[in-house]
Formats: C-alpha cells, sequence, structure tokens
C-alpha cells in the first residue's frame, strides 16, 4: 500500500516540489509550484484537445528492422521495451478529431517513445495524415516532440524528412492549412522538416528547440552555452517562430487559430457547435 | 589521421620504387623488365587488398581523402560558370558555391557544397558546412531556376550542416526545412550527385532531386559516423563502430533505393584520376538530364512524389 501511494508521487524535474499525479493531470501536467511543462504522453495532449472522439489512423503500421541493427540489444527489442514502457505503438499518434468545434486532422508525437525519433514509421504516419487532410479538406495540426531522425533505421529514416515534406507541400499547395505546435524537444531531423513548414509555428513555454542538439554544439564551440539558448522564448525573440503559448492557453489559442482558416481553399464547412471560445 | 592515406603511404613507396627502377632501365643496357614486372604485379596485389573490399569506415576516409575531387573541382569543369552570391539577407555562405552554368551546351543551375582543400580554404568553406544563409541561397537559386525553366545540378559534399550558436540563432532548421519544401514541387529536373560526403539533413537539403547519384566510394548517411556515435552511445570516438551498422555506402545505398545510380570510381579512389571522374560525373548528369526533360512538368513532379513517397512504407497489401 505504501508503495502504490508512493508512485502517486512525481517530483518537479525543475524545481524539486513533491506533486500528486492526479493534481499534475488535472493542471495539464504543468507544476503548479513553478509552471514546469512536463512532457506529456500522446493521448493524454490528444485527450486535453479534442472536443470527443479521436479516430487514430495508421496505427497499424508497426517498424521493421530494415538495417538488422543492433548495438547493445537488437533494436527490435528496444522497440518492445519502448512499447511496454509507453503504452505506444510507435513514436507518432496520427488521426482525426475536432477542437473546439473545429474539425482537424491531428499529429502528436511522443517522446517517451525512442525519443519521438523518426523512422519509417513516423514518417509515414505523417505522410498519410497530410494526404488524408488533403482528402478530407481538414486543416492539419501536428505536435511535435523529437530528437531527430532515428539512427537505428539509418538513411531511411532521415529520407523521412524528404517524404513528409512532400506531403506537407501537397497539402499546402492544394490550400490545406497548417498550425505546428513545437513542444519540448524538437529538434533535428523534424525541426528541419515538417515542423518548420508550417503556416504558423507555435511554442510551448520553455520548450528546447533547434537543429543541432545543445552537447554537440557545446563540444563544437568548446564553450558553455547560455541557459536560454534553443528556448522557444529564444526562438521567438530571433523570429523564428510566431508564438509561444503557455499549456494552460493552448487549447483556445488553438481555436483562435483554426478560425482564422475557415475560407482556405481546402477547409470544411464552418463549425455548427457553439463551443468557439468568447 | 586518415585510414586511407595511412595505407596509400605504403603503396606510395612502391610506386616510386618502381618509377626509380624504370628510369635506370632506360639508363642502362642491363635488362630490368622482369624485376619490375614483378614489382608491378605486387603493386597491382597489393593496390587490389587495399581497395577492393573496404569497410565501410574505409569508405568513410576515402570519402574525406584529402585529395578527393571538391565541389569547386565539378564546377570549375562545367563549360561555363556564372556564380552568384549570397543570401539577400545576411551574408554570402562559402560553404556552398552556386550560379548559373552551361553543362554539355545546356543552361543549368549548379550549387555545390565545397570543404575546402588547405587550411586557409578550410576555414573560408567552414569546412563545407553551411549555414542558414547557404541553404538560404540554395533556395533563392532554385526559386531562379523554377523561374527560368532551368534544371537544377547539386553536389553534395558536407559533414553536416554548421552546429555553431550563429547558425541555431539565425533559424538552421528552418532553413533546411524550407530547402526541402522548395525541392519537393519545382517544375524542373533536379539532379543531386553525393560526390564524398552526404551527412544528414544538411546534405539532403541539396538531395530531395529527381535523380540522386552517388559516387562509388562516397557515403551518405543520417548522421555522420561521429555524430551517430554521440547520439548512440555519448561516444564520438566509436565512429568506426557506428559506420559499420549505418548502412551508408553506396551497394547499401542503391539496394535501398534511396540513390538511383552509383558512379564507378578506379581502383584507389577518385583522386587517383580526379579529372577522369569529373567528366565522367558530369557525363552521368548530363544524361540523366536528358532522360528527365522528355517528362511534362506534372509527370516529373508525380515521379518525384512517388519516388520518396515510397521510401519505408509498407509493402503494399
Amino acid at each position: 500500500m505504501a508503495a502504490e501511494e508512493a508512485a502517486q508521487w512525481t517530483k518537479c524535474p525543475k524545481c524539486g516540489t513533491m506533486i500528486y499525479r492526479p493534481d499534475l493531470a488535472a493542471n495539464l501536467w504543468v507544476c503548479s509550484s513553478c509552471g514546469h511543462h512536463f512532457r506529456m504522453h500522446a493521448f493524454d495532449r490528444i485527450a486535453t484537445l479534442v472536443d470527443a472522439d479521436f479516430t487514430e489512423i495508421g496505427g497499424d503500421l508497426l517498424p521493421g528492422d530494415p538495417l538488422g541493427w543492433t548495438d547493445k540489444v537488437p533494436y527490435p527489442q528496444k522497440l518492445q521495451r519502448d512499447r511496454e514502457k509507453s503504452k505506444l505503438t510507435e513514436g507518432v499518434v496520427c488521426g482525426f478529431a475536432s477542437i473546439g468545434g473545429y474539425p482537424v486532422a491531428l499529429g502528436v508525437m511522443d517522446f517517451n517513445f525512442r525519443g519521438g525519433t523518426m523512422g519509417t514509421v513516423v514518417g509515414e504516419r505523417i505522410a498519410q495524415l497530410f494526404e488524408a487532410a488533403r482528402e478530407r479538406r481538414l486543416p492539419c495540426v501536428v505536435f511535435t516532440a523529437s530528437g531527430g531522425a532515428r539512427m537505428e533505421e539509418g538513411m531511411l529514416a532521415l529520407m523521412q524528412m524528404a517524404k513528409t515534406t512532400l506531403a506537407v507541400r501537397r497539402f499546402h499547395d492544394a490550400g490545406g492549412y497548417y498550425l505546428s505546435v513545437l513542444t519540448d524537444p524538437t529538434t533535428g531531423g523534424v525541426s528541419a522538416s515538417f515542423a518548420f513548414q508550417a503556416d504558423v509555428v507555435l511554442a510551448e513555454a520553455r520548450a528546447a528547440i533547434g537543429f543541432a542538439g545543445r552537447r554537440v554544439i557545446e563540444q563544437t564551440i568548446r564553450q558553455k552555452l547560455p541557459d536560454n539558448f534553443q528556448t522557444a522564448e529564444f526562438l521567438l525573440e530571433k523570429g523564428a517562430i510566431d508564438m509561444v503559448v503557455e499549456r494552460k492557453e493552448l487549447k483556445d489559442r488553438l481555436v483562435r487559430l483554426l478560425d482564422y482558416g475557415v475560407g482556405a481553399p481546402l477547409a470544411p464547412p464552418a463549425p455548427t457547435s457553439a463551443e468557439t471560445p468568447a | 589521421m586518415n585510414v586511407i592515406v595511412e595505407r596509400e603511404k605504403g603503396l606510395l613507396e612502391l610506386e616510386q620504387r618502381i618509377a626509380e627502377l624504370k628510369s635506370q632501365a632506360a639508363a642502362q643496357p642491363v635488362d630490368m623488365s622482369a624485376e619490375i614486372r614483378a614489382l608491378e604485379a605486387k603493386y597491382a596485389q597489393i593496390q587490389r587488398e587495399v581497395f577492393g573490399a573496404m569497410t565501410p569506415w574505409q569508405r568513410v576516409n576515402m570519402a574525406r581523402h584529402p585529395k578527393r575531387p571538391l565541389g569547386s573541382d565539378y564546377i570549375a569543369a562545367l563549360d561555363q560558370f556564372d556564380e552568384l552570391h549570397g543570401d539577400r539577407h545576411f551574408r554570402d555562405d562559402h560553404a556552398i558555391v552556386g550560379g548559373f552554368a552551361k553543362l554539355a551546351g545546356r543552361r543549368v543551375v549548379a550549387i555545390a557544397q565545397d570543404k575546402g582543400r588547405d587550411t586557409k580554404e578550410k576555414v573560408f568553406r567552414n569546412f563545407g558546412m553551411p549555414g542558414p544563409e547557404g541553404y538560404r541561397k540554395v533556395i533563392r537559386l532554385v526559386k531562379l531556376a523554377d523561374h527560368l525553366g532551368l534544371p537544377v545540378v547539386t553536389f553534395v559534399d558536407t559533414s553536416g550542416a554548421d552546429p555553431g550558436i550563429g547558425s541555431e540563432e539565425r533559424a538552421q532548421a528552418e532553413a533546411i526545412a524550407q530547402s526541402l519544401y522548395e525541392l519537393a514541387d519545382v517544375r524542373v529536373p533536379v539532379v543531386a550527385t553525393i560526390i564524398g560526403e552526404g551527412g544528414s539533413g544538411g546534405a539532403l537539403a541539396l538531395a530531395l532531386a529527381d535523380r540522386v547519384l552517388m559516387l562509388e566510394h562516397a557515403v551518405y548517411s543520417v548522421a555522420s559516423p561521429e555524430g551517430a556515435a554521440a547520439i548512440l552511445w555519448g561516444d564520438a570516438a566509436r565512429a568506426e563502430e557506428a559506420a559499420s551498422r549505418l548502412r551508408l555506402t553506396s551497394d547499401d545505398l542503391i539496394r535501398f533505393g534511396i540513390v538511383d545510380d552509383v558512379i564507378p570510381e578506379p581502383l584507389g579512389g577518385a583522386h587517383r584520376d580526379p579529372s577522369g571522374i569529373v567528366t565522367r560525373v558530369l557525363g552521368t548528369v548530363d544524361g540523366a538530364l536528358d532522360a528527365l526533360a522528355r517528362l511534362p512538368v506534372d509527370e516529373l513532379r508525380d515521379r518525384r512524389y512517388r519516388k520518396f513517397r515510397r521510401i519505408g512504407a509498407p509493402p503494399p497489401r
């Protein structure tokens, strides 16, 4: 009983405050003491955003082992371990839902599955999402969280940058409206492809965002980087993103932004529900 | 130290010995042809042993060989070249050389990454690692090519995009993302050739192309072996091990359908016959452009979409 009770508590990695997990969930996984945004599970994220149902697509696509990769453990074992740990089948969950009455194609990446890295399945699911959004005339909202391309799938992983780009481009050229939300962390091959190809690029407060990893840069230049380097706020100041949003305000902000897209060439009929915020 | 350069040392000694014997033989009445033949046979045997079946790590070192033809060597061999500088925003990135050119009489836009040969040049070219300005120059040139209906020819050789503070401040990720976005639907044919090292997104940003060619001993990798080792095991020194797993050779990539055509190199590598290799590459690029020029624009773009769309896609049911 004591162990179960202890498991209900977690420590904020930022300020060290002990937090009761149900309270944390109720507070959208934001520390009530310091405002630290915990990394969210993809399905928790979806639950905090969508009005009612979420219809997943591409969930049956599962990764193979194209390179026959083994280091400490074979790649298939790493995948199995992450499936158990994360309760996910891969690093992104894609599907259809409505947010504040606006129907959308929604993709949510999850850092818990191989660091959100993009391999063939993440690339394929994202490409299918944009293709489906084009067919169904839906705006696309993608939450990114990724360490970049997945090393264990080698060049096949790198090529997903090209594949996702082609799908985004086709969707966009048809008149589609695309919002990306960069969450902690968004780096490498994901930041250098679909994350930064959106019409509007949002970032969650204090998220780490960049191309090269912080460690790589420090090793290259042999000096310590300032604390705010590669944060959402830093990127906003440099003009690289449109806005930084606190998680609590994120859904309302998304709904407002979705509304600006109702006249896009590729758009569904205006929402009929009265859920549009004041 | 480059492991290929190390292995070449023994061969160079033999080469010199053969040359000496030949000049002695010419100056003396004594018949030394048997001895020369024996040395030449030995030379050929060692050459086959050293270069016949190279490990992935040796291929990486071949791709980084200090005498290997660089991007500028291909540019210099074009019939005509008018360099266009700068990104119109911040500065001219010298890791990328680009402009109008003529290749076998055809007007093209040519873009090359260049690592620099000597120390001074390497610093000038930032070791072939482009910053955001370099990719923004690419975007500008690709738009120009699209506007004028000129095919785009790229030569890829980089260990990766520049990982510096300034590059991050000026949104390296956005620059690469937009370069890919621009190439994705351009109305003119694009032919990319991996001539040395194709390192990660910084290389792909010039290689989302209708035809992707690769020199036999070039490498093309999801990350540089050092970078991959650092990411996987927190230890860049395990680069050789990473190279052995990443499947970065031309044999691997043609098998995966990522590369369309492999251009053979002479035994011992491209630097054994630099002008011959440059000519062969330009000829292959010209042939690829001939084939692509026959396609209607919509067909060209559809094929490009399908080409990358199928990579890593599940087999049809």
